[in-house]
């Protein structure tokens, strides 16, 4: 299986009735690289994720993954790809150390027993692994499911959010862990996040809205590909400067970022000219290049526009 | 390697799955092992098909001591308590239709004179024949009763009556349904009434829960294989339901005295494939329900026709052709001869085999319909 990428699939959709959940999605992820798969809630990142390890049947599309036929070679896919659910679904009644067991089980791992006894060590869970995986916290239920996902020694890692509801700093040792996982395994990863200091950790991204692949690449191409110009003003009362802006054409959005205010547009003379009556005190103005989340909101509003009913 | 081969291995880890999860599952463990001991205490005890004093209303019309001696018989035969006595057949058919008494005794003028003069008087019994099984056994014991206690009085002036076709004609006015049900009858059938309900309704939950729970997604994209995965689900409820039977089977010898004719090695061997069939109904049912509960209410609506067609609850002789045609299809009948055969009968191989290759039949059809039932994919 050679060819550089580890996921290559065009065309992807997937209709749940009449509703078309992902619409033609093309996807390269070239092999060794952690890819961030972004985008609103419901907008059918992790239905994109169960049609490439054949969890639900594509109606249209086609491809490879690891070098097999994305529709037809599900069984030989499975086998080599590592699938952490959004939602926890390992068993809740067995203990950690009988999860990972049975997982290692259903790959027929040889070594079963070391094998499971090193991945315990290195969740770091040696003294609670007789613990029913039910009574973890969030936290460790997801690192355990991560574990179990790499037990098998997959080549490909889909994680649908892997991070929710961890704690900064286990976010922070989860991200160091994959980028060594990638570096030194030439593992692949796909990863959906709603966190922008994590899309910002990714090599490449894919941003997808209503079904539809809006925007893919690095972060300065996402970025510059977007052609938003922003501002940054602070200042009081800057609710109400928000709604006065959004009436101006030339704007076509203003955000608030903790104490200060985003305000973009993709035509700069007519966003310039839209704010010059409000460049004045007590506002302080200042033209900031467009970070990810900037550029994810002004995507979503435009992707509102051309696809929602 | 496009369809990875059934693996032994991935079977065991999928087995031992289920026993950890079992082991865990203290509620419904428990309620495995509780159900056929409260079953059978209350079909075996609580609930008596061969009831004895029964209230009886006696309606007397003549007063020699012959007919001192019928009722002293009746009374012997155990069945009948005289609770009341009454002066006229309206009074009586009251009390019957209250239910104050099951039975009315009816013993009209000139009894005694007929007697001597060998006129076989009547004596009438009206019975409140609604429960059938109730009423039948003391209907059958009461003639018996009669002319034994009138052979005793015989002895002597009377001599010339005991050979007579029967001193007395006892006419009995109710509806009666001459199978009636003994415990005997009723212990070797509760083996298969509890395994039915048991074992469907666990394995019935079984693939539904992992669905519910999420869990599914998980399995689904691990390299299982179906029949792996339903298969695995089965065996370790093989061994409960052996441990259901065992139970069973301790307590009909020791609290219920049923006769063990038979061999119960053969018993336990069938015992085998009856337990399969209703597992492989259960996961079938798993794999077309949405939901525990739809599992729920298709364990039942198997079970009510198994409990009233197979034989347990009414004779299956008793039972319409199409009836009996449902029977015939249903496990729990075939099972229900093949235990009673065995224990009561003393049958063995040959007398049984008849009886289990339709159970084959249908544990073999249920499994094919689960396996190409379960669905690989979460559409
Ligand atoms: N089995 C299903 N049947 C019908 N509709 C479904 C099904 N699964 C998902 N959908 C719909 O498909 C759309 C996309 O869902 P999906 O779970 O892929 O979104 P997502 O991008 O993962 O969202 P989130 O960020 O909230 O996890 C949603 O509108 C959802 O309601
Ligand atoms: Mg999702």
């Amino acid at each position: 299986m050679n060819g550089e990428f580890a996921i290559d699939v065009r065309g992807m959709t997937k209709r749940f009735g009449h509703h078309t959940v992902v619409n033609g999605i093309d996807l390269q992820v070239r092999k060794g690289e952690v890819y961030g798969f972004l985008g609103p809630n419901g907008s059918g990142k992790t239905t994109f994720i169960r049609m490439l390890c054949g969890l639900l049947k594509a109606d249209a599309g086609s491809g490879t993954c690891l070098g097999c036929d994305v529709i037809r070679e599900s069984e030989s896919i499975k086998l080599q790809v590592g699938y952490m659910t959004q939602k926890f679904s390992f068993y809740e009644d067995l203990s950690i150390a009988e999860n990972l067991d049975f997982v290692a089980r259903m790959y027929g791992i040889e070594n079963r027993r070391e094998t499971v006894r090193a991945s315990i060590e290195k969740l770091g869970l040696s003294g609670r692994q007789s613990q029913l995986a039910g009574e973890l916290s969030g936290g460790w239920k997801q690192r355990l499911a991560l574990a179990a996902c790499l037990i098998h020694r997959p080549r490909l890692l889909l994680l649908d959010e892997p991070t929710a509801g961890v704690d900064p700093q286990a976010r922070r040792d989860f991200w160091e862990q994959i980028h060594e996982l990638a570096a030194t395994e030439e593992l692949t990863f796909l990863i959906t996040t709603h966190y922008m200091d994590e899309a910002e950790r990714c090599h490449r991204l894919g941003y997808i809205a209503y079904g539809n692949l809006l925007t893919c690449g690095t972060v300065s191409e996402v970025i510059a590909g977007s052609g938003l110009i922003t501002w940054s003003v602070s200042g009081p009362g800057l609710h109400e400067l928000s709604m006065q802006l959004r009436q101006c054409a030339g704007v076509q959005q203003a955000i608030a970022f903790g104490n200060r205010l985003h305000v973009g547009g993709c035509d700069e003379s007519a966003l310039e000219s839209a704010i010059a009556p409000f460049r004045r005190e007590p506002f302080r103005w200042e033209k900031i290049s467009s970070g990810l989340e900037d550029v994810f909101i002004h995507l979503m509003g435009q992707a509102k526009d051309n696809f929602a009913l | 390697m496009k369809h990875p081969r059934f693996s032994l291995g991935r079977f065991a880890g999928i087995i031992l799955k289920e026993f950890i999860q079992m082991k865990r599952d203290r509620l419904t463990f428990a309620m495995i092992l509780g159900l056929p001991v409260v079953q059978l205490l209350l079909f075996g005890y609580a609930i008596n098909t061969d009831p004895k004093h029964l209230p009886a209303a006696l309606l007397l019309s003549d007063d020699g001591p012959q007919v001192r001696s019928v009722l002293q018989g009746i009374r012997n035969s155990g069945y009948f308590d005289f609770v009341r006595e009454v002066k006229t057949q309206r009074e009586g058919r009251l009390l019957l239709a209250r239910g104050d008494v099951q039975f009315v005794v009816n013993i009209p003028e000139d009894f005694s004179r007929a007697l001597i003069r060998g006129e076989r008087p009547a004596v009438l019994i009206e019975a409140d024949a609604t429960d059938p099984v109730a009423t039948g056994n003391a209907l059958g014991a009461i003639g018996r009763a009669v002319d034994q206690s009138l052979f005793n009085d015989a002895r002597g002036p009377l001599d010339y009556l005991s050979v007579a076709s029967g001193p007395v004609d006892l006419r009995i006015h109710s509806q009666y349904n001459p199978e009636a049900i003994s415990q005997y009858n009723i212990v070797p059938g509760l083996m298969g009434v509890i395994l039915t309900m048991t074992m469907i309704m666990i394995t019935g939950l079984s693939i539904t829960r992992e669905r519910e729970r999420g869990t599914m997604e998980n399995l689904l994209a691990m390299p299982t294989r179906p029949s792996e995965v339903l298969i695995g689900k089965i065996i370790p409820y093989i061994l409960v339901g052996y441990v259901q039977v065992l139970l069973i089977l301790i307590a009909a010898r020791f609290l219920f005295q049923v006769p063990m004719m038979g061999n119960l090695g053969l018993l336990l061997a069938v015992t085998l494939v009856f337990i399969a069939a209703n597992l492989a109904v259960g996961i079938t049912f798993s794999t077309l329900a949405r939901n525990q509960l739809q599992a729920m209410q298709m364990t039942f609506f198997f079970f009510l026709p198994s409990i009233l067609l197979s034989g347990f609850m009414f004779p299956f002789r008793g039972m319409p052709g199409w009836a009996q045609w449902i029977g015939e299809v249903l496990p729990l009948t075939h099972f229900l001869r093949i235990v009673r055969g065995i224990l009561l009968k003393g049958n063995g191989l040959f007398e049984i085999d008849r009886e289990i290759w339709p159970i084959a039949l249908f544990a073999f059809f249920a499994v094919v319909v689960a396996v190409k039932r379960y669905r690989q994919t979460l559409d």
